[in-house]
């Protein structure tokens, strides 16, 4: 069996055993009923709201949310092999060290991508029966492109993670790396973009702010499920931003995926620099 | 005898920090090498480099006639067993999932892996996790990793560190069962007392350099060790002090019936030619220098050294 996969299904059995896969499947999914649920609460409205508040509730919790739980996935993957002896060892082994990383990367990211599916997509199967849309197109595509849109979101926080995790000699560095990126992604990224805005009053660079807008990989996500949804451009005051066809539901899948391979590649290009 | 491991003049420099000076040093097929020196030596720097782990600043590094660094390293790779000095391996996992993962990373048939666990008396353990075992039960693990796929040569970094006397034994009688199929050991250690017996040659490595190299003998020979040697017999009236004048460095009558000495090795013949002279003599009991002494001998602190 190919390097590559021994380690990536290791990883993965390691998630499964450490009830990583059944815990955050298990937030994801009471996140998501709940919030179909109570979505519509702030006007006034208790039950089964519409599918695009649904989702644009959804994702916003979610870039709160996958962020995080990736990065706390992740952020030990190659310093803590190394603190624990087994990285030396696994280098004597006839592997090389892209393979490793990239295994380990494949692991982490099944373990994801299988939380999100289950987690999210159980709550729309369960949302879907109760509320009687299990034959609605648009409810299947909704979901269905938020869970790769969240997939990806998470894919991205995870090799951010392996940068941080071949970089530092010592895991606690790792975590305090990883929070940083949480903060700066998650939450000042966004507040120095509103503030800018609100600084120019609004008068220009309406255009390039919207741009700016892309080297957030949370953002590219936010945008991306809204952007499907017509209604949810204007309830989320995005109506004037990213009219572009850079800002097709399509084009930012691509711009999350670039946002997986940058942070991947930088990790490769360290960890094969790294001292052992 | 052909050389399985290599070293010609290898060199390994941390920007001013010079890790590895100048060594020289072969391992031929079925030896085994022992590898000594205090913390901060060069022990597990030298296993990197032989490893192919790292890359030597200057010099070479052949093992089995071949470099150990690049792609064409894999097969040496399997040929090549290692057991890392601190390793706790993966917690959550058992000792029988750690060893197929590491068997199926080095391409070995997972059905070899009950009889290592046999072979490391750790078949009663194997389905506990790992989490639970001791550093003992641990370093047995270790060994069973590094004996996948039968390799021609082992590299051990402190294999015996937290093993209680008994494991010990056994672990050398292990090695004893190895070198006789023609594995070659590398073993780097600081815990001396009784592995004279196991190892066929001591490197002595301080400060980055080799100090010296060669058996036990060779080594208490150029270090000009004492042997120590007692006697016992009935003997009031021998002036021992006159005869012995010339050979002993060191001379101490305990009493009437002891008499305790110390001599260079190369007049061990002479002395017990003198003391065998005297027919009241019953006892003679010849101490040769332990590897311990030998390792102090070498190991004498010098100023300018810097222990890291």
């Amino acid at each position: 069996m190919n390097a590559i996969l021994i380690i990536a299904s290791k990883e993965f059995q390691d998630g499964i055993r450490s009830r990583w896969v059944l815990s955050i499947s298990l937030v994801f999914a009471i996140l998501a009923i709940g919030l179909s649920y109570f979505g519509a609460s702030a006007s006034g409205i208790v039950g089964f709201t519409s599918l695009a508040t649904t989702i644009i509730s959804l994702s916003s919790l979610a870039i709160f949310l996958i962020p995080l739980i990736a990065l706390l996935l992740a952020y030990d993957s190659i310093i803590g092999e190394d603190e624990q002896g087994t990285l030396l060892l696994l280098l004597t082994y006839p592997i090389n060290r892209s393979q490793l990383l990239l295994g380990k990367f494949s692991g982490h990211a099944a373990i994801m991508a299988s939380a999100t599916l289950f987690g999210f997509g159980g709550a729309a199967i369960l949302v879907a029966i109760i509320t009687g849309q299990l034959n609605s197109p648009e409810l299947w595509k909704s979901f269905g492109f938020f869970i790769l849109t969240a997939t990806l979101l998470g894919w991205i926080f995870i090799a951010m993670a392996y940068v941080a995790s071949v970089m530092v000699s010592e895991k606690a560095r790792a975590a305090g790396i990883a929070l940083m990126l949480w903060f700066w992604f998650v939450l000042i990224f966004d507040m120095l973009i509103l503030g800018s805005l609100v600084i120019n009053k609004g008068a220009s660079g309406g255009e390039w702010l919207s741009y700016l807008l892309l080297l957030n990989p949370t953002d590219v996500f936010r945008l991306a499920n809204l952007a499907g949804f017509e209604a949810a451009r204007s309830y989320a005051g995005l109506a004037h931003m990213g009219g572009g066809q850079l800002f097709e539901p399509l084009a930012l899948t691509g711009i999350l995926m670039t946002w997986v391979i940058a942070p991947l590649l930088l990790s490769v290009w360290l960890f094969n620099r790294r001292r052992i | 005898m052909k050389p399985v491991i290599e070293l010609r003049g290898v060199s390994k420099h941390y920007g001013n920090f010079h890790a590895l000076d100048d060594i020289n040093l072969s391992v031929g097929e079925g030896e085994i090498l022992g590898l000594l020196g205090h913390n901060g030596a060069g022990k597990t720097t030298t296993m990197k480099l032989i490893l192919g782990v790292i890359t030597a600043s200057s010099g070479e590094v052949r093992l089995l006639g071949k470099s150990p660094i690049g792609r064409h390293a894999d097969v040496l790779r399997r040929s090549m067993g290692y057991l890392p000095e601190n390793v706790s391996f993966y917690s959550q996992m058992t000792g029988r999932e750690v060893l197929y993962y590491f068997a199926q990373l080095k391409d070995i048939a997972t059905s070899t892996c009950k009889e290592l666990l046999q072979r490391v008396g750790l078949s009663h353990a194997a389905d506990r996790r790992v989490g639970t075992y001791s550093k003992g039960m641990r370093q047995r693990l270790g060994m069973a990793q590094a004996l996948l796929g039968n390799p021609k040569l082992l590299l051990l970094d402190e294999p015996t560190a937290g093993l209680d006397p008994t494991a010990t034994a056994e672990f050398y009688e292990m090695l004893q069962i190895l070198r006789q199929q023609g594995t070659s050991v590398l073993l780097s250690s600081h815990v001396l007392p009784g592995i004279e017996r196991y190892i066929d040659r001591v490197a002595i490595l301080g400060g980055g350099r080799l100090l010296d190299v060669g058996t036990i003998n060779e080594l208490s020979l150029r270090a000009q060790l004492p042997i120590s040697v007692h006697a016992r017999g009935q003997w009031p009236d021998v002036d021992w002090a006159t005869r012995l004048s010339k050979r002993a460095l060191n001379f101490q009558h305990i009493s009437e019936q002891r008499l305790e000495l110390t001599a260079h090795l190369d007049s061990k013949l002479e002395l017990m030619r003198i003391l065998l002279a005297e027919p009241t003599i019953e006892d003679i009991e010849i101490i040769s220098p332990s590897l311990d002494q030998l390792y102090a001998h070498y190991n004498q602190p010098k100023p300018t050294e810097v222990d890291l």
